[in-house]
């Protein structure tokens, strides 16, 4: 699906980690808060969303994992930029899916039989969560009490963990903020000496990603499969 | 359609039964031998790339892709069956190696009573006890036959573990229940990561005998009697959903193809999607298959092996007109017949005080008690087995973030992210693996209604779960609380009870059944030997022989019987060609 005009999320550096890895125009590129902070806001590329989807999305995700006093949460870690790919991926159009009609409705055990592929759940959520972005926290809550039963809700919760905490290519996790939330190394090749030491208390090795780990870039699925 | 050159041997699938027993006859005898894979090739040094949460234990890509080909599923006759469009109780694998590049590794050898699960039920119990609509049956092979095979498999793979039973002498560390074995693990027992220590402690006090968990993440580097080196384990937390980056975790690539490599009478064909067994007058006379290209093949062979998984097995006999299928009404018939999954649930959920660490870890490194497979059922109202145990697969934080205690009611915004943030490295799960009975309900056969992506019926599964798996549920999950309270829980969410089979939790990708091993044609579909019993050209291999599960993962044994299956081959039947029993 093409779309008439290019759309970008601006965001000011502020609202973003310390170090952004992610893929501009699908090349992949660093962006350091302190230069993006001289150059003003950043203009990040939308896939799938348009500006005014990415800001209501963005601002739900927000009030799931919020940001507060102890910790950063899904703005930092730039978890609509990760829905925004994977639902213009394979993913998207439901390639990880058996898709074959008819479709019927069953018992819960069977699973989900609908029909609507994840980008059309997003786009009838979007039309619910409405100018989301701005309605107070309060209100903000509220819609989305509203919308805790929905098919679409679950979606977002679980795109939000999975943009919390997946590998800094896929979107997400800007600046490994996800992983140091909760002392995740990434893969990591062993811990043979450790493994069996530390017993209660804290071992931290320094988060790194997959692209850190290996010293060269990986192409995460969402631009390698059809 | 296009007609090859005739070989003497296929082989359908290039998982472990497959290649362990291409492995065994490319070694062992010079005819020529195709291996028809429907998936892609896959080598140890692609998997350092794959060591991706989002991309491989998410979006599943060392799966068999669900758009192509599913499955579909309803609890009774009675219902409708509907596809399960994604993934969700079981994982099963495609390319080279199979579900076994990307399995946990846990191998265990079944107990002796499983053998004979029928007579050891009514000589225990009684007759009137077996739970109504029950369809156990006993092994035709003793568990003190199929020992040697256990010994090579175990050999092969590099098992780690403990011997708890040498040659009748209990030995305590081990699982002192187990049947006698000839000799020890060929490699000592993994390490143990935090939680496992904390299990340990907590089921040696309450006075049961913990053992850790034989395991194919080999714990040193070893060398097998093929001449084949592994690594041992790094504890990197990436086996489940992954191949090993290092190859010490025994998997088809790094085990098998490298003696195959060797041999020049063994060729492996990788997309070649097999959809028929041809037989005319009796016997096999080579297999349909569709190849990545979407030519149609016609591949003639002398002998032909089915190593295609459980449901693919079951579901390539019922396409083919080989055997009849098994009717519930009349009990007639065998195709399909006595389909089992495993009691898989995480009995308790522990919230510790303390962090675990545990993104440190590998898929079966861990601590199990063997009490409960050899409790007595006198007094209870279920009459099974199985081992409460945990393992430290390797947290990692997409499938693990968000776990909170009861305390906590919220499932998002501030209570909920800070509780799970907290939490993240200090909750641990007490897991409980238990047997599945057959019963006359639960069988396959063909779906009327859904197909694959060239057409063909899909195989249905008809399956739910009896009052003897909800009450042994229920028992189980207090005997874990027992053991979460002893681990120093702070708060613990217990399973909240078994009732209908859900297609949609995950609960491990052992299912058997459907093309059973039996002491005869009436009442099951191949023999000791793993030969169909009307068609003698015809093996099949795995767990799709299981006519029930008893309790343990399936592996280690799908290739003890095919180690079994071998010799007899290669000692009578190429000799003689022909029925085996």
């Amino acid at each position: 699906m093409r779309r008439s005009r290019r759309h970008f999320l601006t965001v000011s550096a502020t609202t973003l980690g310390g170090v952004l890895v992610y893929t501009l125009d699908r090349k992949p590129r660093r962006v350091h808060a302190q230069v993006a902070a001289q150059s003003g806001p950043i203009k990040i590329p939308l896939r799938f969303f348009t500006e005014e989807d990415a800001l209501a999305i963005a601002a739900a995700t927000a009030r799931i994992f919020p940001s507060d006093e102890s910790a950063p949460g899904a703005n930092e870690a730039g978890v609509v930029i990760y829905i925004d790919r994977q639902l213009a991926s394979a993913y998207g159009r439901d390639h990880y899916r058996y898709t074959q009609a008819p479709f019927t409705e069953g018992v819960p055990e069977q699973g989900y039989q609908g029909r609507q592929t994840p980008r059309e759940i997003y786009r009838e959520g979007i039309k619910q969560l409405g100018r989301f972005h701005l309605l107070s926290d309060s209100e903000k809550d509220g819609r989305l009490k509203q919308m805790e039963n929905t098919l679409f809700f679950s979606l977002l919760r679980t795109h939000t963990i999975e943009g919390m905490f997946c590998d800094p290519m896929h979107g997400g996790n800007a600046d490994l903020i996800g992983w140091q939330l909760v002392g995740f190394p990434g893969p990591r090749m062993g811990y043979f000496d450790d493994v069996d030491q530390h017993y209660g208390t804290p071992f931290r090795p320094k988060p790194a990603s997959l692209a850190q780990i290996l010293g060269r870039p990986v192409r995460p699925g969402e631009e390698t499969e059809p | 359609m296009k007609t090859f050159r005739p070989v003497d041997i296929v082989i359908v699938g290039g998982g472990w039964t497959g290649l362990t027993m291409a492995k065994e006859l490319a070694t062992r005898t010079p005819l020529k031998i195709s291996v028809l894979e429907r998936g892609g090739p896959r080598k140890t040094r692609d998997y350092v790339d794959n060591m991706d949460e989002l991309d491989y234990a998410v979006r599943l890509r060392m799966m068999q892709p669900i758009r192509d080909e599913t499955i579909t599923f309803r609890h009774t006759a009675r219902d409708r069956a509907l596809p399960i469009r994604q993934y969700g109780s079981f994982l099963p694998g495609t390319g080279v190696g199979g579900s076994g590049e990307h399995w946990s590794g846990i191998s265990y050898r079944y107990y002796p009573h499983d053998f004979r699960r029928l007579s050891h039920l009514v000589e225990k119990y009684g007759r009137e006890r077996l739970p109504e609509g029950c369809a156990v049956c006993d092994w035709p092979i003793t568990y003190a036959e199929l020992e040697p095979d256990y010994d090579r498999a175990e050999r092969m793979m590099g098992i780690s573990g403990k011997a708890g039973n040498l040659r009748g002498n209990q030995i305590e560390g081990g699982n002192i229940f187990e049947g006698p074995r000839a000799s020890e693990y060929p490699t000592p027992p993994m390490k143990m990561p935090h939680l496992a220590a904390l299990f340990r402690g907590a089921a040696s006090s309450l006075g049961y005998h913990p053992f850790p968990l034989p395991a194919a993440t080999t714990s040193v580097p070893y060398t097998n009697p093929d001449g084949v080196a592994r690594a041992g384990c790094s504890y990197c937390g990436y086996c489940e959903r992954f191949g090993c980056m290092i190859g010490a975790k025994a998997q088809p690539t790094n085990t098998l193809m490298p003696v195959l490599a060797r041999r020049n009478n063994c060729e492996l064909r990788t997309g070649a999607w097999v959809r028929r067994v041809v037989v005319e007058g009796g016997r096999v006379r080579g297999v349909r298959y569709t190849d990545a290209r979407g030519e149609e093949i016609f591949q003639p062979a002398d002998l032909v092996f089915l190593a295609s998984w459980t449901l693919n097995n079951t579901r390539l006999l019922l396409l083919s007109g080989i055997g009849e299928p098994y009717d519930p009404e009349t009990g007639k018939g065998v195709v399909g017949k006595n389909l089992t999954h495993q009691v898989t649930i995480p009995a308790a959920t522990v919230f510790l005080e303390k962090p675990l660490n545990g993104f440190m870890g590998a898929g079966s490194a861990g601590v199990a008690i063997g009490d409960f497979d050899a409790m007595d059922h006198a007094a209870t109202n279920f009459s099974t087995g199985g081992a409460l145990y945990t393992v430290c697969y390797g947290t990692r934080p997409i499938a693990n973030f968000g776990f909170v205690p009861p305390s906590v009611t919220a499932r998002w915004g501030r209570d909920w992210k800070q509780a799970a943030i907290h939490y993240y490295d200090r909750t641990g799960l007490i897991r409980f693996y238990g047997e599945h009975l057959a019963y006359r309900g639960n069988y396959m056969d063909l779906d009327p209604v859904y197909r694959d992506r060239y057409g063909d019926p899909l195989i249905r599964m008809t399956l739910d779960w009896h009052d003897n798996e909800r009450n042994m549920v229920r028992f189980m999950t207090a005997r874990a609380e027992e053991i979460g309270r002893t681990m120093g829980a702070v708060e613990m969410r217990p399973f909240q009870g078994l009732k209908h089979y859900e297609a949609t939790r995950y609960q491990g990708t052992h299912i058997q059944g459907g093309t059973i091993i039996g002491a005869n044609h009436t009442d099951s579909v191949v023999n000791m030997y793993l030969q169909h019993w009307r068609v003698p050209n015809l093996f099949l291999l795995g767990a799709s022989a299981f006519p029930q599960n008893p309790s343990g993962n399936p592996t280690l044994t799908a290739v003890a019987l095919t180690f079994r299956a071998a010799d007899a081959v290669v000692q009578r039947y190429l000799k003689n060609p022909g029925e085996l029993a």
